[in-house]
């Protein structure tokens, strides 16, 4: 479970100070499927990032699973992110060198899992993503709906309890994802905490809840099946006061 | 699906070397071309410090076992004291010269075997109108034992008072074949220096001492040269004696004997093989230690390359760095995967550089018989030890680059 509270992210631009985040406090509940939308340069990534701990807020606390953030030293962020969370990105993040099996098995190699162990998980994680055949291949040679996969793949081989996608279908067609998409809801059906970055309302509406962020603060929460347009989501004022959740 | 509680138990242990290996290993090879031509840098490097030190060392071997070739058990005595800062002679009084009766004094010590007083100096040896200017060593019968020198036909000089001369000499190979060609010398008179002298033997070949022909030379009893040449002191006498142990002994004996023999004035030099072995030995050491000096300026070269490598490797894998972070990697393990990668890049070029550097030296030895070349195996094992810490010390600064960034920035990169 997240918990976030009063959380403020403050860059120092010279003697101007950018809030990034402003005030965001939210439970998320272990196994929900939460969608973040908002404007560009809203602080959707900057609130991903800091629930993923690869970032810290300036002020505000955060506890996962009861624990609290701020009280982590770096390894043990980083102890967090190898066991607890899987992170999907828009641009991939796959190593071109390495095949989509070795890429998938990467976070393993740091784990310390025996070669012969990861060899077989992560060939059951990228058999999962339907892509047992390009095992061998490298991200240079896959689609972006492939490249994509291969990534959901890596980021839930360690069987983390949190998946993070900011944009995961941002540079890809619709069709491919699509596909993706499923696989993500798959993954949160069988359990996973699933938190999108989304512009795409068609995506939002697979989430349970909808968080839509401007200038860093939350505008409002909404039930996912309730999305309609965008127009809806942004508008300052609610049109009636359905779906407010928050 | 379940969190584990992984929480802060910070046990995670270090990536084990062997995984580090082999994904830095992956980096490497990805690049293969921009990897090799870095490795080129320290194999050159490497390559000229074996190289060249393997030059020193095989000149220093060659000389020392030049000088063994006399043995271990000989001191030798020069006029002049040259040790100590004073100049002879300078501090008022005279300096008494070395002479063939000092050389007897030393003969009645104990534990000498014999001693050898012998000048030098340089004449024309002629014979049936042929003359060659050569070096003619005064010597005694004692000689060929003391220096391992070999008599080949006839005899060597005649034993007996060392302060008679008598009319023989004994030649060179390659003076006697310069002045006979292939017919008989013994018995036949050369003049050397105007002095009828009677040939009684021929040296056995011996090439070059210390860049010295003494194969082109002639050996005349001490007395007879002394007045051939009008010289009233022997130039060197050596000592020999049965064991290695008595040397500090025996040199004191020396210098106490002389001393009394010269008003109490140490007016002379003492030089124990084992000093003057030790003493070449260091000052070579220091000359070999000096060009490899020299020549770890190309493995300096070698090791910026690296570093501008790894510099770029790292700007360009910013985002790759990112995603590490991401999937937990911590900021030391990126900083080791760096570091690695350096340390890899050096130690196969300096690996490369070595079997480069054996292989030259091969070929010198081959293409010039005469060059002393010798690699100790601990001088492999110092370029290689070189070779990786020349890889840790150029990885530093891109892997703490790489270790610093940023996760969240990191990952914008790309
Ligand atoms: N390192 C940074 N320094 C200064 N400003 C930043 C930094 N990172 C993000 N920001 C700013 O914070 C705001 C939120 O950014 P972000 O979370 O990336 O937005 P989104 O993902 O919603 O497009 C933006 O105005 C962005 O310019
Ligand atoms: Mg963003």
């Amino acid at each position: 479970m997240i918990r976030l509270s009063k959380i403020w992210k403050t860059y120092e631009m010279g003697t101007q100070k950018l809030h990034a985040l402003q005030d965001v406090s939210t439970t998320i509940e272990q196994g929900e499927h939460l969608a973040i939308m908002g404007p560009s340069g809203s602080g959707k990534s900057t609130l991903l990032n800091i629930v993923g701990c690869l970032d810290q807020p300036t002020s505000g606390e955060y506890f996962l699973d009861g624990e609290d953030v701020a009280q982590l030293s770096d390894d043990d962020l980083a102890e967090v992110r190898l066991r607890k969370i899987g992170f999907v990105f828009q641009s991939f993040h796959l190593i071109p060198r390495l095949s989509a099996l070795a890429n998938v098995a990467l976070p393993m190699v740091f784990a310390g899992v025996p070669a012969a162990e990861r060899e077989e998980r992560a060939r059951e994680a990228i058999d999962s993503v339907g892509l047992a055949d390009w095992s061998d291949h490298k991200p240079a040679e896959l689609s972006g709906g492939q490249k994509q996969r291969v990534a959901v793949a890596r980021a839930v081989v360690m069987r983390p309890g949190l998946l993070l996608a900011d944009e995961p279908t941002g540079n890809l067609d619709s069709a491919s994802g699509r596909q993706v998409l499923d696989i993500l809801c798959g993954l949160n059906q069988q359990g996973i905490t699933l938190i999108t970055v989304t512009h795409d309302p068609n995506v939002a509406r697979l989430a349970e809840r909808v968080m839509v962020l401007t200038d860093g603060a939350i505008l409002r929460e909404v039930e996912g099946r309730k999305v309609s347009t965008l127009d809806d989501l942004f508008s300052p004022v609610a049109s009636g006061a359905r779906d407010e959740l928050a | 699906m379940s969190m584990p509680a992984a929480g802060p138990s910070n046990a995670r242990p270090d990536i084990p070397l062997r995984e580090l290996l082999g994904f830095s290993g992956g980096a490497l090879r990805a690049y293969p071309l921009r990897s090799v031509l870095s490795m080129l840098g320290i194999a050159i490097g490497v390559m000229s410090v074996v190289l060249l030190t393997s030059i020193g060392e095989g000149t220093r071997r060659y000389i020392l076992s030049e000088f063994m070739q006399f043995g271990t058990t000989v001191i030798a005595i020069h006029p002049g004291k040259t040790e100590t800062g004073g100049l002879p002679g300078v501090l008022g009084g005279t300096t008494r010269k070395l002479t063939i009766d000092d050389s007897e004094a030393l003969a009645r010590l104990p534990n000498v075997t014999s001693v050898v007083p012998t000048t030098m100096a340089s004449g024309p040896v002629e014979y049936g109108g042929r003359s060659r200017s050569v070096y003619i060593y005064g010597a005694t019968a004692a000689m060929p034992e003391v220096l391992r020198f070999g008599v080949a036909r006839g005899s060597f000089l005649p034993p007996g008072d060392p302060r008679r001369g008598a009319s023989v000499t004994v030649l060179g190979p390659k003076l006697k074949r310069e002045l006979f060609g292939d017919s008989y010398a013994l018995g036949r008179f050369v003049r050397i220096a105007g002095t009828r002298l009677r040939v009684i033997g021929i040296m056995e070949a011996k090439g070059r001492i210390l860049g010295l022909d003494i194969d082109d030379g002639a050996y005349v009893p001490i007395a007879t040269a002394m007045q051939i040449f009008n010289l009233d002191e022997v130039h060197e006498i050596d000592v020999t004696y049965e064991h290695e142990y008595q040397t500090d002994a025996l040199a004191e004996a020396i210098r106490q004997t002389l001393m009394s023999r010269h008003g109490d004035r140490e007016d002379f030099t003492i030089t124990t093989q084992t000093a003057m072995i030790e003493t070449f030995g260091s000052v070579m050491r220091v000359i070999t230690l000096g060009v490899g000096a020299i020549a770890m300026v190309s493995l300096i070269v070698g090791a910026v390359g690296i570093l501008t490598m790894m510099w770029i490797s790292v700007g360009e894998r910013t985002g790759e760095i990112g995603l590490l972070r991401a999937i937990g990697v911590r900021n030391r393990d990126v900083l080791r995967i760096f570091l690695v990668e350096a340390a890899m890049l050096t130690s196969l070029g300096g690996f490369a550089g070595m079997v480069l550097g054996l292989a030259i030296a091969a070929v010198l030895r081959l293409a010039i018989p005469g060059l002393p070349v010798h690699t100790p195996a601990i001088y492999l094992v110092g370029a290689m030890a070189m070779s990786v810490a020349t890889g840790l010390l150029s990885g530093i600064a891109p892997a703490r680059r790489a270790a610093a960034l940023e996760p969240v920035e990191a990952l914008r990169a790309e």
